[in-house]
């Protein structure tokens, strides 16, 4: 974003401690009385009156979620239980039964494979298009902003048009295969290709993520490495792997990370796509979730709910290793 | 010598634009599932199985448009009054707790801040199966607040996040003159803190918006009952229905992807501020 005013960018540069000492006063005569600085009582009042809708919002609509969906998990919650408010106390019974299960290694198998595959491909994509647009040419910023496009469209909107693009009978790829005497293939009815028929759709949503952050992190490296480097006789290939892929670490980190959490929970392309088929064949554990709760006629909250633990402990997981990076990295 | 260094000063003219018909090259490959979407929208229901497919409309035909002015206009302004709801939301929310975390000295503020960084990182499946069984007692499946509620869960953490990066940059100065005038933290807020936050006000609500109006999951599991239809569950229920009309479904698509188009083009440097911002969604 831009910064906010010239002066703001300024102010930054000035240390924290500033912000308390106290300012020439503009107006003398008036400062003392409206500065505060005594009262620390009303201050903390209206801190706690600003935040206290957030507060109440989190608990309501986080929390209270949350502890419903572990809830959930641990009672054997048939629908009519579910309606009348009586389920019984199975403690982790359903939780056993969904990890020795014998769906739940290939939903395993799915999800790695469809998780590490799209964000090693978009990392990979977003860095080399990042590298790419570095060097400023004509129409560059233009360009830039349309390959927003695919992470700013409805997913169901994307999701629908690679299913129609993917159809085997009707679809263009088919036709352009053909075209080379290939194929026809069943993208998505077929159980050997349904899942990389969504990993290919859902590595094109996250390019420009990865695109948009590298990019900003690229920003960040000083040009003088770059022309120091070229002085001692480095070339492209030697100026990428020695100051780029170095100095852009910390923002990969993120990036891989944050590409990590997003694609562990994705749900809509597939489900739109193949919804978790042929068979388990396109199955992770989101959609295996998604579906256990409400894909079927004879929904499973308890089970889904015990999927949903897995996924929030993942999610637990990376929010903490998030954190140690982003302290890692503030950190000189 | 000269006739390399002539060859060398005609390459850097050269050069950027043969960067810049690469450049078009590759956007063009991003962006032909967009095109696609168009030109099937646009293609008459006979030509739609022909094969190969037409790689455009020969016959440009509004037919598909005419079925999403037939079927999807009540959709449509469905979404338009979840998405309004949930920036509306989303503000009340975020605004005031930014100011809180960036200026006041709010206690616990790095606990709140980890919170919310989790809170992102929730799925989707997780937060609608909480809020399904919660909304089943309150009674708000199929209501326009519930989708409102459930949708501005996505857009609250990043709006908060968002809002509390930008008020710490705000100069001390200018809050300082308004304590001076003798405003109250209030007022401070209302009149002069929000004013000077205009482009994170702008950021926040296009995304709020944008997320609502493109929700799924949410829609598909908390509004099942057919009485309130977002735009995004009219495509989906038209997939399931008539699957030869694929120039009325895509036609729906194009319509529902105004908005993005929209930021797209209005307001494309608050969309790249947005991602950078705390590398968010």
């Amino acid at each position: 974003m831009a910064p906010p005013t010239q002066r703001s960018s300024e102010r930054r540069a000035e240390p924290a401690s500033s912000r308390s000492a106290p300012r020439p006063p503009s107006r003398p005569g008036r400062t003392r009385a409206g500065a505060g600085r005594g009262s620390p009582g009303p201050r903390r009042w209206a801190a706690a009156a600003f935040a206290a809708p957030l507060i109440v919002y989190l608990a309501a609509f986080y929390a209270y979620p949350l502890y419903r969906n572990i809830d959930l998990s641990l009672h054997d919650y048939t629908p009519r239980a579910f309606i009348q408010g009586d389920p019984e106390f199975v403690g982790t019974a359903i939780l056993r039964e969904v990890l020795t299960s014998d769906a739940f290694l290939p939903a395993v198998a799915n999800t790695a494979v469809f998780t590490l595959v799209s964000i090693a491909v978009q990392y990979g994509a977003g860095l080399a298009l990042a590298v790419f647009f570095r060097g400023s040419f004509p129409l560059s910023p233009v360009l830039r902003a349309l390959f927003l496009t695919p992470w700013l469209l409805p997913m169901i909107v994307s999701a629908s048009t690679w299913a129609w693009m993917l159809n085997s009978e009707n679809g263009i790829v088919n036709a352009v295969l053909g075209a080379f005497g290939l194929g026809p293939v069943d993208w998505l009815t077929s159980p050997g290709w349904a899942l990389v028929s969504v990993v290919v759709a859902n590595i094109w949503l996250g390019i420009p993520f990865n695109l948009v952050i590298l990019y900003s992190g690229l920003q960040n490296i000083p040009g003088e490495l770059y022309e120091a480097a070229q002085l001692d006789g480095a070339g492209p290939w030697q100026r990428f792997v020695h100051i780029t892929l170095p100095q852009l670490r910390p923002v990969s980190a993120v990036t891989l990370l944050l590409g990590l959490v997003y694609t562990l929970k994705v749900v809509d392309v597939i489900w739109i796509m193949t919804r978790g088929g042929p068979g388990d064949s396109s199955t992770t554990l989101a959609i295996w979730s998604y579906r256990a709760a409400f894909g079927t006629g004879r929904p499973d909250l308890s089970e889904a709910a015990a999927v949903g633990d897995l996924l929030i402990l993942m999610a637990l997981a990376a929010g903490l290793v998030y954190v140690y990076l982003r302290r890692r990295e503030a950190r000189p | 010598m000269t006739r390399l260094s002539s060859r060398r000063r005609s390459g850097l003219r050269w050069r950027p634009w043969s960067k810049t018909a690469l450049g078009l090259v590759f956007t063009a490959a991003m962006l032909f599932p967009a095109y696609w979407m168009l030109n099937v929208s646009l293609t008459e229901t006979a030509d739609l199985r022909a094969s190969p497919p037409h790689w455009y409309p020969k016959e440009p035909t509004l037919d598909g448009y005419a079925a999403v002015l037939g079927d999807q206009l009540p959709n449509l302004a469905a979404s338009l009054l979840i998405g309004l709801g949930c920036v509306a939301l989303t503000l009340a929310v975020a605004a005031p707790a930014g100011y809180a975390l960036a200026r006041l000295r709010t206690p616990g503020a790095g606990v709140i801040g980890f919170l919310l960084l989790v809170a992102q990182m929730i799925p989707g499946v997780v937060m609608a199966m909480g809020l399904y069984a919660a909304y089943v007692r309150l009674g708000w499946l199929n209501t326009v607040w519930g989708l409102v509620v459930a949708d501005s869960t996505i857009a609250v953490p990043f709006g908060v996040m968002l809002f509390t990066a930008f008020m710490s940059t705000l100069p001390e100065e200018v809050l300082q003159a308004a304590k001076v005038d003798g405003a109250g933290v209030g007022r401070t807020f209302v009149s002069i803190v929000l004013p000077v936050s205009r482009n994170a006000v702008i950021t926040v609500s296009l995304f709020a918006f944008l997320w609502a109006w493109s929700d799924f999951i949410f829609a598909s599991t908390l509004a099942r009952n057919g009485d309130l239809v977002p735009i995004t569950l009219g495509i989906y229920d038209y997939i399931g229905n008539n699957t030869t009309q694929w120039n009325a479904i895509m036609a729906t698509a194009v319509v529902a992807s105004v908005p993005a188009g929209v930021l797209l083009v209005a307001a494309q440097r608050y969309v790249a501020g947005g991602v950078t911002a705390g590398a968010v969604k």
